[in-house]
């Protein structure tokens, strides 16, 4: 039986403003779970805390909404003790960049085969507009007092610098390009980053559709706006790393990408190795048989609920007295 | 001097071998059938600052420390100012012949509150001091006996038949040149030694021999020199008892993965990582059917944060997941707990509490986060606090803990301390057949079939059917937030009441269901005049101080509290009422089991018996401070400080 996009779709209320981002979000993850027909009680969704949190409770999924900024703890230990799980991981800019912001680098160390999206709008919306990492300096948006004093953080760039072995951005409202950005995630083998530009109609009256779509430069002889974004594959730009010789070279095109911001944003896949070992095969390297029996399927009792890990090896090490202490001391001797 | 147990003592620089010393002298005890207990003590430094370890040895099964020393093996002139009016009168000090003129205001290391407080205990001694030798006359006064030993002159032999030119290479050996020393006064069996020797270096056979060989001269230096100078015998106690010998931490993980973890995070931090370390080492498991089929996965995470939630995320998979951790660790993960809580989701917490707040003292003792175990976290929700008296305790509770977490669908924090995670003990081997896994309403797909799966139904007992994440046609919803049966948020006022109180009645179950045996363990006759309360590792004190006070005729029981969360109030409320007079011996400043016991029983203890000096309760003080209790002369507290 197909699975069709209706099948992901809960029947929980998403409660955002009209006009939010996550709307455009939320069709691009159930399209993109719809067309990779993934079957809903292998896929797990998990979210922080905030507007996007929300996310898994409308996808008819398996979803965790967990804590601000644990985001990726949480879908870790998902993962690594059940590996057949697809895990997806949702979490505003505040989120994976502030609160979380540790768990955002020390997660690109390890190269958990997961894929991540950061709602990136600019503001912490459910707390009424304050600014977020991914707000930049001097900016004064409408819900804050007076202008930012924070730089802002270039996810991507500390994204490379991490470790992160697929690395794009999308738009919210291009739920199209979104959607196959989301799907190459899902399918990258191993850590697969997807900054998501998300306009806030509420509070971030800065950066707007309006802003991304460049109205307010309208080109004099087409009479048209000029958009600030822009899709890296129309530029013939391919972060694709393919051998071990080409992957720095990619990774510093894709650092200087990462710089662009402002009358031009780069859209699309930044950088993608998957020459990088995963968590996973980096685990089966010292347990051969990791994923065949991964912690969640490996029986730990027999009927009568009478353990059966053996331990007698570990107490014998440590044995002083009795018959198989003598007999290692035998051995030794 | 003829005593049924033997204390020795070894203490040095940090990074000079104490602590391998004192574990080739307690193997070596252990191997001759003698039953040890080792207390390990050091400050938070990697090279350098004083640390000392005690070996208490017996024929008998050993519980705890005790005040006095019988041979102390000094490897520097600081242990011999530290620890020299420890050694009991009739008692032998081992010193190296260079420190004799050592000045004692020349040790850098000595902290200027330990040089005003030695300064006193001289004046009060009316004695005076200059250097290491004149301290050393002083205590020969009280009957102590000398054995000055050229270290380096014994080097020096080892040296020239290896035909080692440089005798730096070999002073790493010193702590050998004291244990044969100390081995040879007390005529112990060389070949135990030489065993022990073999199994702390392993398969580095140069080492191995280097070491022997140093274990030879020492041994046969101090046969020749001292003779039977000291006047005791050390005796093997031969044995066919299939004994192990560890320290807690060895204990904790061994239950875990006989419990059936197969997941563990941790951030480094003392004492709690070396439990993770041991475990990773052991990654590997062998299962009852043949092949090696089991692992667990360890997992170094970059903050205590990540590990709480890295485990609850692998316990929603069914895995049974753990993380271990101290103090500070364990307020970061605090806000993770409450998720846990709020989800219903059964990750264990072995705390190893130390001195706190704060960072504290790193690596020292501590016992007063008993009331922060219960009560972390915002809001309320329920959780198990279990609590080890010893390092057996440790293994079971280790297991259990998880059994605890899945019945009841909650986080269950398995409380232990340094002194237990540090110190190591000989034991018989663990019955492994008494642990039992039970899993609680961890159902499977057919379970629900037919029906709509909601992970927080409401039912009877408040345990609603917990089904892994990956399970066929099964999908569900977790959040922080409140939520409905089916785990989406719900701020409905009705559904709040209903959930709240679900998840609150699942610890009146816990307290009705677990047995009380396995809640406290009662100690003596229960109609004796007073009962001591306590919990954690003044067990092994407290049991030893009762049976020498029962000798002198004082009949005392002992009441160990094991389950702190939920408390069998009624049991406690029942036994105390019987007691003329309540006591509670508790390592902390405040008495916090005593306050949670009058807060759920509204019984109030007479006298109280505390420590926070970050040094574990040694026998002889708990005896002393029970001694004047029974004889009336005890104050209402008593602060105990001994420890150095």
């Amino acid at each position: 039986m197909a699975l069709k996009m209706s099948d992901y779709r809960s029947t929980y209320l998403a409660d955002w403003c009209p006009g939010c981002g996550d709307f455009g979000i939320l069709t691009a993850i159930q399209m993109a779970l719809a067309e990779m027909e993934l079957p809903p009680h292998r896929t797990v969704i998990f979210s922080g805390i905030g507007c996007s949190g929300k996310t898994p409770h409308c996808v008819k999924v398996n979803g965790i909404h967990t804590l601000h900024g644990r985001t990726l703890p949480f879908a870790i230990g998902a993962k690594l003790t059940n590996p057949d799980l697809e895990v997806i991981a949702a979490g505003g800019d505040g989120d994976g960049l502030g609160i979380g912001a540790g768990h955002f680098v020390n997660t690109g160390r390890r190269n958990v085969d997961i894929t991540y999206l950061i709602h990136d709008n600019g503001v912490y919306g459910l707390t009424k507009g304050q600014a977020s990492p991914t707000l930049e300096l001097g900016l004064k948006t409408k819900a804050i007092p007076k202008p930012n004093l924070n730089a802002a953080i270039n996810p991507i760039a500390v994204a490379l610098a991490a470790g992160y072995t697929f690395i794009a951005r999308s738009y919210a409202y291009d739920v199209r390009h979104l959607k196959e950005m989301i799907k190459m995630g899902i399918k990258h083998r191993g850590l697969a980053l997807i900054i998501i530009q998300q306009p806030c109609p509420t509070y971030n009256d800065i950066n707007t559709k309006e802003w991304y779509g460049g109205e307010d430069r309208v080109d004099p002889t087409t009479g048209k706006p000029v958009p600030r974004l822009y899709k890296l594959e129309e530029t013939g730009y391919d972060g694709v790393v393919r051998s071990l010789e080409e992957a720095f070279e990619k990774y510093l095109a894709a650092l200087t990408k990462a710089q662009e911001w402002g009358d031009k944003i780069p859209m699309g896949v930044f950088y993608q190795n998957e020459l990088v070992p995963t968590y996973q095969e980096r685990i089966s390297k010292r347990i051969p048989n990791y994923l065949e029996y991964p912690p969640a399927k490996q029986p730990i009792s027999d009927a009568e609920g009478k353990p059966i890990t053996n331990v007698r090896k570990m107490l014998e090490a440590l044995m002083v007295t009795g018959l198989e202490a003598e007999n290692q001391a035998t051995v030794r001797a | 001097m003829i005593r049924e147990d033997f204390v020795w003592m070894a203490g040095g620089p940090q990074g000079s071998g104490v602590d391998s010393g004192a574990n080739i002298f307690s193997r070596a005890c252990c191997y001759g059938g003698l039953h040890v207990y080792g207390k390990r003590e050091y400050h938070s430094n990697i090279k350098g600052l004083h640390s000392y370890f005690h070996v208490r040895v017996s024929p008998n099964e050993v519980s705890a420390d005790v005040d006095r020393v019988d041979l102390l093996a000094t490897f520097d002139a600081e242990t011999v100012v530290r620890h020299i009016w420890e050694v009991s009168p009739g008692g032998g000090i081992i010193v190296d012949k260079n420190v004799l003129g050592i000045g004692v205001d020349s040790i850098p290391t000595l902290t200027p509150t330990f040089r005003r407080e030695f300064q006193r205990t001289l004046e009060n001694r009316g004695a005076k001091a200059e250097t290491v030798g004149d301290l050393l006359n002083e205590v020969k006064k009280n009957g102590v006996r000398m054995y000055n030993v050229p270290y380096m002159g014994v080097l020096k032999d080892v040296a020239d038949e290896i035909h080692e030119e440089k005798l730096s290479r070999l002073t790493r050996m010193i702590n050998v040149l004291a244990l044969g020393v100390s081995f040879g006064l007390v005529n112990y069996d060389k070949v135990a030694v030489e065993r022990a020797i073999r199994s702390v270096f392993g398969d580095r056979p140069k080492i191995v021999s280097m070491n022997v060989l140093a274990l030879e001269k020492s041994y046969e230096y101090a046969k020749r020199k001292f003779g039977d100078d000291f006047g005791y015998k050390l005796e093997t106690a031969p044995t066919k008892e299939e004994r192990i010998f560890l320290q807690g931490t060895q204990a904790v993980a061994l239950g875990k993965l006989v419990g059936g973890c197969r997941f563990q995070t941790y951030y480094p931090i003392t004492p709690a990582a070396d439990e993770s370390e041991y475990l990773e080492e052991n990654e590997i498991l062998e299962l009852a059917y043949g092949e090696n089929n089991g692992s667990i996965i360890v997992m170094q995470t970059e903050d205590e944060i990540a590990a709480i939630n890295m485990a609850s995320g692998a316990a929603l998979t069914g895995t049974r997941a753990a993380t271990s951790t101290s103090g500070p660790g364990f307020s970061l993960m605090v806000e993770g707990l409450g998720w846990a809580g709020n989800n219903e989701v059964p990750v264990v917490i072995n705390y190893y509490q130390r001195g706190a707040p704060s960072t504290g003292l790193p690596t020292r003792h501590g016992q007063a986060d008993l009331r922060f175990a219960m009560h972390a976290s915002h809001g309320e929700f329920p959780r198990i606090v279990l609590c080890s008296g010893d390092i057996r305790e440790c293994f079971y509770d280790a297991a259990r803990a998880f059994n605890y977490a899945e019945r009841y669908q909650m986080p269950a924090i398995h409380l232990i301390d340094k002194a237990l995670a540090n110190s190591n003990k000989s034991y018989r081997l663990f019955d492994l057949g008494l642990v039992s896994i039970e899993r609680g309403r961890l159902l499977t797909e057919e379970d629900v079939k037919g029906k709509e799966y909601r992970r927080f139904e409401f039912t009877e007992s408040g345990i609603s059917p917990r089904i892994p994440l990956g399970t066929p046609n099964i999908i569900f919803w977790n959040t922080g937030d409140e939520h409905d049966e089916l785990g989406n948020i719900s701020e409905e006022p009705s559904n709040r009441i209903r959930m709240v109180e679900k998840r609150m009645k699942k610890l009146d179950l816990a307290d009705k269901e677990i047995p009380v045996e396995e809640r406290i363990n009662f100690f003596g006759d229960p109609e004796a005049e007073a009962t001591v309360v306590s919990w954690g590792s003044p067990k092994g004190a407290i049991l030893e101080a009762m049976e020498k006070l029962g000798h002198e005729g004082f009949n005392i029981n002992f009441m160990q509290v094991r389950m702190p969360l939920p408390l069998p109030k009624d049991y406690i409320a029942e036994k105390l009422g019987k007691a003329r007079k309540k006591i509670i011996v508790e390592g902390n400043y405040t008495a916090q089991l005593a306050g949670v016991i009058r807060e759920e029983t509204g019984v109030a203890m007479d006298y109280f018996v505390l420590k926070w000096s970050g040094r574990p309760m040694s026998a002889d003080e708990v005896y002393e401070a029970l001694r004047l209790i029974m004889q009336n002369k005890a104050p209402t507290r008593q602060v105990l400080t001994h420890g150095a």
